[in-house]
This record gives structure tokens, sequence and C-alpha cells, in this order.
């Protein structure tokens, strides 16, 4: 187990300093004059050109450069946005709770809705409920996010009037954040309206973002629930005449769950992934649309550092994912090797 | 590493292997649909010229915006109606059945060639060429795919091309994994190493020994990549990063629509439905490939 | 499931009680995102709204709806004989803004005036390039920098504008966003604690409005200055709500999120109007949208191939298929005919493409780049679809056009290039009513590498627009731009598409707002109903 964690936390370190690599590369493969992209400035004379260069330390060996990147980051020194001139860490903490709050219910919505499905499908396998179950499932692993959101949009927001079109919270509602996650927020602020018009801003949002990782809990239970139900100890357990209700419960539905969590951990890449989409649909204030605007606006300052972040944190989830996963399954758990 | 539960080696009747393998397939009902599915699309992609009623690129000037034929004020002669220029939808959404498709087949290709190649050298000869290349895979990994795919599009310039060759880096990982695995859990078995014993040499070895008998998870991982790559390639061309207008592509005609997805719903379900049909029935196949060449899920 | 639905319940309960009177709140969905709030250095409509109309004033004021002038800061000035300087008497107790990030210790006087000008063209001037990116694009563009000689402080209270020649639409000039009059205590305060970038940042003015809050690229908060110099306007509290996407937008006012929305998709008119609950107000616009060929770089530096270029487009097709029937009128000069000085005789651009197939084929043309950019402007709906129709237009004449699609703040960067190729989309809303603002803003020799995308240099055209900023006499000078109209019709550095009307839907319950023929979104008359 400690051997096994070790490992895995070794491994975090090659990738890490691989990841520096990537973002600092990524204005100099960039095409166009890298120090011209890294300013934002256009039309300089030849000393403000010579400044920039010695300020961006151009000048110096490829290697130099770099752990100079390096021992910026490492200080916390993101740089600043181009379009704003406010420092990259400042803005990617603004927005990074409304991606948080937003990845959050989509991942619970996932795992209320995936699970059971996942379970019930296993269960009554064969039946016309496992069949639509899962082709509604596949349905839904197949889905253009994108379009899935215009839809809906047209359909609760345009049609039935029922949820609001795209932001975070009604714009009259107006308080200084405080974690930077609205729901909490508004409560803070003693605005149980404003915690209810946050909750129906979500609730879209929630369902496109949150629909691929459902599709893919739900069949990744129903596949482990179909596994663990096939085991010797799970037949044992039936023939010795436990009910059907409780070798689910108890033991199958246990063992399921291991493979599920690491499903569900790999859902945070996926989840990142589909913010971008989401968040420009529905307008949200997060970082998969500050993102997006920046490679429009060419602001690579942020572009650059805020990959850098994103994948930081992607990497940590997975390791914790890891983590836990080795902590639940007693495969691992035990192993020496 | 995790190590994968082998399929014995049985490549030795291959006729009665297809055989079985098609037995397992047709059983299952998905997967048949989705196969004449896909057909019916590239059947539409390859027969778009004689199929399609109009150019996919023309502007009838006097008919923009017009709704289906089924809608008041459509006409037969604009079946799915026209876009905010004027082009027929249905004859953009049959071009752009090529293009989709065609992005499945050369994302896959490259994804599939750099994977396996990865895959094979990082499995076959372990050591620090292994964990170089394992190395820079989990660093692909560690990106979220659509922000990588993004990123790297704004590197090289908008356009097909480009987002072909950024899904496809970012999809090789899988395949290079896949095969590495394989590789580990095949190469000291009793077949390989009578190979080598008998004198293969190493290309030998890896590509006519051990790869085909890493087939069968390799297909499953091919087809699902295909319809990722399909969707990638939409999500790339709705951000305005993918093929540029006026290429009938799908996600690129949806980003172009949204503008009217009030006043003229049409512009923007059909695009997605293509999208997601084809993508549907790609993933049918995948899942009922899976089924008839996974023997572990076979038994249960 | 349970929990949502209760949730769902709990909503309803509370939407109904929070029903009750609040403080006056007018929310805008906005185009856009505000560059910063620094006004001398934006160049963008959605920029000026944001912060030179709402926060800040000027001298000078244009009055509502019109483009005439009235007193602002200055409640009175006088012009010398020669017409080189302007002497303005501030308007005493004028308060600057007091927030939680600044608490002014007097009142506006004319170092501020000075410094608000000064800082524009002053290379020492700390505030000159106090961003990494500074660039005062309006000043230069306005050619101010070869007019005004000095700008002087007489007394606290007056100051005196000095110019190196006469130039008859200075004080219209002066009405404009880049003249709006910023704290020179706030920025001494600021370069004191070297937060100099907080100047864009976090605005101090005198304005209507007061900043409070910016949450990036997608809400801008107001509140009514208490101590505004004309008297606390009606609002209480003033939202921009950035919505880029024009569907988006119209939605957002539609599901009633917000009151009153710029720049709606012309397509949707005509289901906006039918509406019971909205207003559709509408104006020709002061605009045009236009397509600059760049000059100097080939295969667009040959007059010929411009033309042939243009004939090739089917112009009415275009704006029809662009607007919508009946909301622009195709363009065939530069400035719109509801102008002064509007030029009759030009002739109806040619639309022959048999003719445009053989030059083009004679000069070897066979490809060309086209510009478009993703935000809709009022000149031009969508600089995707023109492309794509324009696209089509040439290709039918044996011209592959390869579209350049670039996010906006970039696209006019990249645009202003001397270097960048083919025919690059734009278009221009009138700043001050003058038609110099036309000409010489986006033709000039001066603008090229900021407005004048088509980096054109006519020596007969530069006399021209010199001519008219010197001339006094109207009659005079609109013979000097009518001359100015037929150099460009003859040497067509520009394909003319558009002028726009302009519409501005919003609820029933807006009362007092007045569509300005500059393409300003004003809030300071504005009212809500309870």
């Amino acid at each position: 187990m400690l051997r096994y964690i070790i490992n895995r936390l070794a491994l975090v370190i090659p990738t890490l300093i691989g990841i520096t690599i990537c973002s600092f590369g990524f204005v100099r493969l960039i095409p166009g004059d890298p120090i011209l992209a890294l300013s934002g400035e256009r039309g300089v004379s030849a000393e403000r050109y010579a400044a920039l260069v010695t300020k961006y330390g151009f000048d110096r060996p490829i290697w130099e450069q770099y752990f100079r990147y390096i021992g910026q980051v490492i200080q916390g020194d993101f740089g600043d946005s181009l379009a704003t001139h406010r420092p990259v860490i400042e803005e990617f903490f603004k927005l990074f709770p409304a991606t948080v709050e937003l990845a959050v219910f989509a991942l619970i919505f996932a795992i209320v809705l995936g699970i059971p499905a996942g379970i019930f499908a296993a269960v009554k396998r064969g039946s016309w409920l496992d069949q639509g179950l899962m082709g509604t499932a596949l349905v839904g692993y197949s889905m253009p996010i994108f379009w899935w959101g215009l839809l809906l949009i047209i359909f609760f927001s345009g049609y039935l009037g029922w949820t609001p079109v795209s932001g975070r919270i009604g714009l009259q509602y107006f308080f200084k954040p405080v974690t930077g996650f609205m729901l909490i927020d508004s409560l803070i602020a003693g605005k149980p309206d404003g915690f209810v018009s946050a909750l129906r801003h979500l609730i879209l949002p929630t369902i496109v973002l949150g629909t691929i990782p459902l599709a893919v809990i739900a069949r990744q239970t129903r596949s482990a629930m179909l596994e663990v139900m096939g085991e010797d100890y799970v037949r044992t357990a039936k023939a010795k005449g436990l009910s059907g209700q409780r070798v689910i419960g108890l033991h199958a539905l246990r063992n399921a769950l291991i493979p599920v969590v690491t499903t569900i951990g790999l859902q945070i890449g996926v989840l990142m992934g589909g913010a971008i989409l989401t968040e420009t649909i529905f307008s949200w204030p997060g970082i998969g649309r500050w993102l997006v605007d920046s490679i429009y606006k060419r602001d690579y300052a942020v572009v650059q550092n805020g990959l850098l972040i994103v994948a930081v944190i992607v990497m940590l989830v997975n390791l914790i994912v890891d983590l836990l996963y080795a902590f639940i399954n007693p495969r691992i758990r035990v192993q020496k090797s | 590493m995790t190590t994968i539960p082998s399929a014995s080696p049985q490549a030795q009747r291959p006729v009665s292997a297809l055989r079985e393998f098609w037995h397992y397939f047709s059983q299952n009902r998905g997967a048949v649909i989705g196969l004449v599915v896909l057909g019916f699309m590239v059947a539409i992609a390859i027969l778009a010229p004689v199929l399609a009623p109009h150019s996919p690129e023309l502007q009838y000037r006097d008919a923009l915006l017009k709704p289906p034929a089924w809608e008041a004020g459509g006409s037969w002669t604009y079946v799915l109606g026209t876009d905010a220029v004027g082009r027929d939808m249905l004859s953009r959404l049959m071009y752009g059945a090529r293009f989709s498709l065609v992005i499945g087949v050369v994302v896959v290709t490259l994804a599939l060639v750099g994977g396996i190649t990865l895959g094979l050298i990082a499995g076959y000869f372990r050591g620090w060429v292994d964990i170089v290349i394992m190395r820079i895979m989990d660093i692909i990994l560690a990106f979220p795919s659509l922000l990588l795919a993004l990123v790297l599009v704004a590197v090289l310039g908008p356009g097909l091309v480009n987002a072909m060759l950024a899904i496809a880096l970012v999809l090789q990982p899988h395949f290079a994994r896949l095969v590495r695995a394989a590789v580990m859990s095949e190469a000291n078995r009793d077949y390989v190493t009578s190979s080598r014993l008998a004198g293969a040499g190493h290309l030998r070895l890896m590509l006519v020994t051990i790869l085909p008998n890493c087939l069968a998870p390799l297909i499953v991982q091919a087809t699902l990549s295909f319809s990722a790559a399909i969707l990638e390639a939409a999500a790339l061309g709705f951000l305005g990063l993918g093929a540029q207008p006026p290429t009938p592509e799908w996600g690129t005609m949806l980003a172009t629509a949204r503008e009217f997805i009030t006043r003229a719903p049409w512009v923007v379900t059909f695009p997605g439905l293509a999208i997601l049909v084809t993508v549907l029935a790609i993933n049918l196949i995948g899942d009922g490939l899976r089924d008839a060449l996974d023997p572990k899920l076979k038994r249960s | 499931m349970k929990l949502m639905k209760s949730l769902l319940a709990a909503t309803a309960i509370i939407a109904l009680a929070a029903g009750a009177a609040q403080a006056k709140q007018l929310i805008y969905c906005s185009e856009a995102s505000p560059k910063h709030f620094d006004p001398a250095m934006a160049t963008g409509g959605n920029d000026f709204d944001a912060s030179s109309r709402t926060i800040y004033n000027r001298l000078v004021e244009f009055k509502h709806g019109e483009t005439a002038i009235e007193p602002g800061l200055a409640d009175s000035w006088e012009i010398s004989e020669d017409g080189l300087e302007y002497t303005f008497h501030l308007h005493p107790g004028t308060k600057f803004h007091t927030t939680d990030y600044f608490t002014p210790t007097r009142d506006l006087n004319a170092d501020d005036v000075v410094f608000s000008f000064e800082r524009q063209f002053k290379q020492d001037n700390p505030f000159n390039a106090y961003l990494a990116d500074s660039q005062y694009e309006y000043y230069e563009a306005m050619a101010m920098p070869s007019y005004i000689k000095e700008v002087v402080k007489v007394d606290d209270l007056t100051v005196k504008i000095v110019l190196n020649t006469p130039n008859s639409p200075m004080l219209a000039n002066l009405g404009m966003d880049f003249a709006s009059i910023v704290s020179k205590e706030y920025a001494d305060q600021l370069a004191a604690s070297g937060n100099t970038a907080d100047f864009a940042a976090k605005p101090i003015g005198t304005g209507p409005f007061q900043y409070v809050d910016y949450q990036l690229d997608s809400v801008i908060r107001y509140s009514a200055f208490p101590d505004y110099f004309k008297g606390k306007v009606a609002l209480d509290d003033l939202i921009f709500a950035i919505t880029p996407d024009t569907t988006a937008r119209t939605q957002r006012l539609l599901a009633g999120e917000c009151d009153i929305m710029s720049y709606p998709n012309p397509t949707d008119i005509a289901s906006l109007k039918e509406n019971p609950d909205l207003v559709v107000m509408d104006q020709a616009g002061l605009n045009i949208g236009y397509m600059s060929y760049n000059t100097t770089v080939a295969p667009t530096d040959d007059v010929e191939v411009r033309k042939a270029l243009s004939m090739a487009i089917n112009k009415p097709a275009l704006v029809e298929a662009l607007f919508g029937a009946g909301n622009a009128e195709p363009a065939k000069n530069l400035i719109p005919p509801t102008m002064w000085s509007y030029n009759t005789a030009t002739p109806e651009q040619e639309y022959n493409p048999e003719k445009a197939k053989e030059i083009l084929a004679a000069k070897g043309v066979t490809e060309i780049e086209l510009w478009a950019s993703d935000r809709a402007r009022s000149y031009n709906p969508s600089f995707a679809r023109s492309a794509e129709i324009i696209q089509q237009d040439w290709a039918a004449v044996g011209v592959k056009a390869t579209i350049n699609t670039v996010e906006w703040t970039q696209y006019r960067i990249d645009g202003a290039k001397s270097d960048r190729p083919g025919a690059f989309q734009i278009g221009w809303g009138g700043d001050n009513g003058d038609p110099d603002n036309f000409f010489a803003v986006l033709f000039g020799a001066a603008a090229i590498g900021t407005q004048n995308y088509s980096i054109w240099n006519n020596a007969e055209f530069e006399e021209l627009i010199k001519q008219g900023v010197l001339e006094t006499d109207p009659a005079k000078r609109a013979e000097i731009y009518t001359k100015a109209q037929e150099v460009m019709t003859r040497e067509e550095p520009a394909f003319l598409m558009a002028h726009s009307t302009i519409y501005m839907p919003m609820s029933k319950k807006v009362i007092g707002y007045t569509m300005d023929p500059l393409a300003m979104h004003r809030f300071d008359n504005v009212d809500v109903a309870e």
C-alpha cells in the first residue's frame, strides 16, 4: 500500500515537469513574435522592444529561460493578463469557483441518477428497462453537448420560459463574493431569494455538463454490477438463500462501486472539457469560457498559465482519485509488489 | 500498472474466428442497427454529389431561411429548408457527412499509427524508452482533451486539417497505453519466446507475432475514438476553430446557426441531429464489437 | 429528486415575496465587454458606453438625440477671432466620485482638464504609457497632435486650448469620448502608490454614474452619483449585462432578464415589434458598413482590381440578406444620406460580374483574403455572413476568397497593419456628426495604423480634407466634401456596403430613452416605471 502511494507520487513529478515544459513551450510555438505576443504590444520602438526582450528574458539561453519561468511559477507569479492587466492568478481564482460550483452539481447529478440507473439495468438485465436505460445512456454518451444545450435553451427557456437563459444569478442580486460560490455567498449575504435564483440558473448548465458523465457512470455501474454478480461469492450468497435485495445491496454493490469510483474520477477531465462548451453556451463566467475567450483574444499570458493551472488541478484530482482507489480496493491495498 | 487479463492467443483459424465474431455481433440488435445506419451515412457521403439536390455552397438569395418542406412557407425545392444565406440544408448535411466521416477515419488512422508505434516500442523495449514515452502520454492525458485540442489549434491556426491533427494527438495516448499493456502481457508467453528463439527480429516479433494478438481491444478503442473524433471536431467547429465557413461541416454549421435558434430552429436542429445519429451509430457498433470481441464480457 | 422539487416550490414562494419595491434599477444587455475604463484609450462603442458616457463628462456634451453641442463641464466658452484659442469656463463645485477606493479632497479644476489632454500627447506624462499597450488611437486618428499646440491653465476654473491651425470641427471633437475629463488627483494618488494600472480598472469621474463592480466579461455595476453636478439622475442602479451573443441578448430581453438591449439581430425585429411587452425604437444610423481594400498590397493596390472586385458583388442582394428587407440601405457614399454634404450625384455601384471576371482574369487575380470578426455591429450584424456572401460572389468571377475570422479586439489590431493583405470588413458610426469625422478619421493619411484600414494615402483627397477642416463657411465645406466623395468613388479604396437603421428594443417600463445618432447608449436621462 505505502509502496503504491510512493510510486504513484513519484509519477507526479515528471508529469508536472512535462506540463510546465508544455506551457513554457506554448508561447514559443505560436506563430509570430513571442515577445509581442506576451506583451500585447504592437508597433513598438526598437528600444522598447529591446527592453521587452530583457524583461521577458528572451536574450538568455533557453534552459535559463525555463528555470526562470519555473521560478516565477513556484513563487505564484503567473504574469498579467494582456487584456485586463490584472494578474492571471487573481482572475483565475475569481472565476474558478463558478466552474467548481457547476462541475460539482453536474457530478452530483450524474452520480445520483447514474448509479441507480446502472444498478436497475444490471438487476433487470435484458428487460425492457435495461434496454431503455442503456439505450438512453448511449444516446447521452453520444450527445454533442453544445447542441444539447441549445435545444434545452430553446425548449425550457424559450418555449416554456421556466429557466433563465444565461449567467449565474439574477442580475438584480449583488453581493460581494466571499467564497465565490454563488449558492453559499447568497446565504452569507442573507438573500435566500438570491440563493433560489442561483439554483435556477444552475439547472440547465448542470444537465448539459452532467449528461456525458451520467451516461458513462450508468454504463460503468451496470457492467461492474454484472461482473460482480457473476462472481463466485455472490452466487454462493444467492445459493445460501440470501434475498436478492440483500445480495445486491451488501455484496455486489460494494464491490461493483470500486471501478465506478475510478470512472467518476476520470470524469473530472471530461467535466473540465465539457465546461468549455457549457460555459460558452450559457455565458457562465468560469474558467472554460475564460480560456476560450483568451484564445480568441490571443491573450497568450492567460492561455499559457491558465492551461498550466488547469492541467495541474486535473492532475492532482486524478492523483487523489488514484490514492482513494488504492485505499478502497483490497487488491491494491494488500499488494506487495 | 494494472495487468490486463489476457485473451488466449487463438489466431489459428481466422475463418471460424471471423464467423464466431459475426455470430456474436449479429446477435446484438443495437450493433446491427448501428451498422445499418453507418452504412447509410457512408452511402450518402459517397453519393453526395449524386443525391444532393443542390450545391452545398450555392446561395439562393431569394430563399433565405426557408423552413423545411412540411412547415408553413416551406417548399419541396428545399426539403430541410435553407440557411441564413440561402443554402440548401439537406445538401449541406449530405456533404457534411463526408467531412465527419473523413475526420473520423483520418484521426483514427493517425492516432492508431502513432499510438501503436509508441505503445509497441514502450512495451517491447521497456526501460527508459518506456518511461519517457509513457510519461509523455501521461502529460497529454493530464490536459482535458478538448482544452488541449483547442490550444493546439490556437497554436497551429484554425482549420480542419489542424483540428484533425490536434484531435489525433489527444486521442493517441489511449492506443499507446493499450498496446503497451498488451505487449507486456504477451511478450513473455510461450509463442513469443519460441518465435524469438526461432530467430525472429524485433520488428517481426512486434508487428507479426505480438500485435495481431491485441487487435481486439484496439478495434474497440478505434471505434470509440472514431466517434470521439467526430464529436471533438464538431465541438472545435462550434467554437469557431475547426473547419472554416463555408465548409458544410456539421459543427461549423451549428456555430453560424446559433444566431437563429428562435427564428429558424431547423438550422440548429438538423446539423446537431446529424452529429448525434452518426456518433450514436458508431457507438452502437463499438458496443457490439466490444461484446463480440471481449471474451470476458461474452461470458457474463 | 424530492429535494429538487421542494426547492422549486420554495422558489415560487420566495419569488413572489421578492416582488416588493426596490431601488430604481435598469439592466442593459450590452454587446461586448469593455476593454477597460479609460475613455482616452478606448475605441469601441461598447468601451465608450461603459466608461465615457456613464462615468465621465467632457467640457462640452452632445445634446441627447442630436449632434449639436451643449455645455458640459464648461458652462461657457469663447473662441478667439483667428480660431486658434478656445477658452473654457468650468462649472464651479463639480465633484468627483467618492468610492471605496478613492475619496476626492477637491472639486474639478483646470489641472484635471490639462492633465486629461496632456497625458495623451506628452511622452513624459506618467500616465502617457501607464499600460503596456497604451495607445491614444482617437487622439491620433482625429489628428489632434497636429492641431493642439498646448492646453493651458489660466486659473482654477479657466482653461485655454491653443491650436496650431484653425479647425472647424474642434468644438464637436471636444464632445467626443477621448476628450473625457479624468481626475488628476486620483492619478497622482495611484502614481504615488504604484498602482497606475488601476486607473483603467477602477475609474473615477464626474459623470452621472459611478463604478461599483465589474465581473469580468459578465456584469458591470454602476450606482447613481448622488452629487452629480447636473443633479442626481432618476435611476439608482445601472447594470450592464454583457451578452456578446445576439440571440442570447434577445432572449434575455424577452425573458425579462434585462430591460433594454443594444443591436438586435435585424431578422428578429419584426417579431420583437409584435411583442406587446416591448417597444422597439429606431433611427436611421449615422453609420457606414464597408470593406477596406489594402491599397498598398497586391493585388488590391491596383484600382482596377479594386473596382472589379466591388463590381462583382451584388450589393442590394448582399444588404438584404444581411439586414433583412428595409433595415438598411445600400451605400454609395462614405457618409450617410442624412449628413450634410452627401453627394447625391454619385452613381450607384455597377453590378457586372462578366466585366469583373474579365478584368480580374486579365489582372491574374485568383485569390484574396477576406477578413471577418465574431462580433455583431450596428453597421454589420454578421461579418461572417457578409463574408460568405461576398465569397460566393467572388467565386462566381473566379476569385477564391479565404475568410480570416479574428476576435474583435485583435481584429482591429491585425487590420490596421500596413501589410495586411486583402479586403477587411469594418464600419463606422459617426462620433460628432461632422463629415470630417468620416473622411479624415477613416481614410486620412494620419489614420494609417489606426482606422485607415485601406492604408490609403491619396494626395488629392488629403488636400481636400485639409481644406475642409480649415474652411469655416459651411457651404464651401460641403463643396469640398462632395469633391472628396468623388475622389473616393474614382479610387475605390473600399467597397461601401450599407447604412443601417439602428433599433433599440426595450421593455415598456423604460421611460425617456432617446436614440442617439452617434450610436451612444446614454442612460442619464432614463427612468423606469414602478
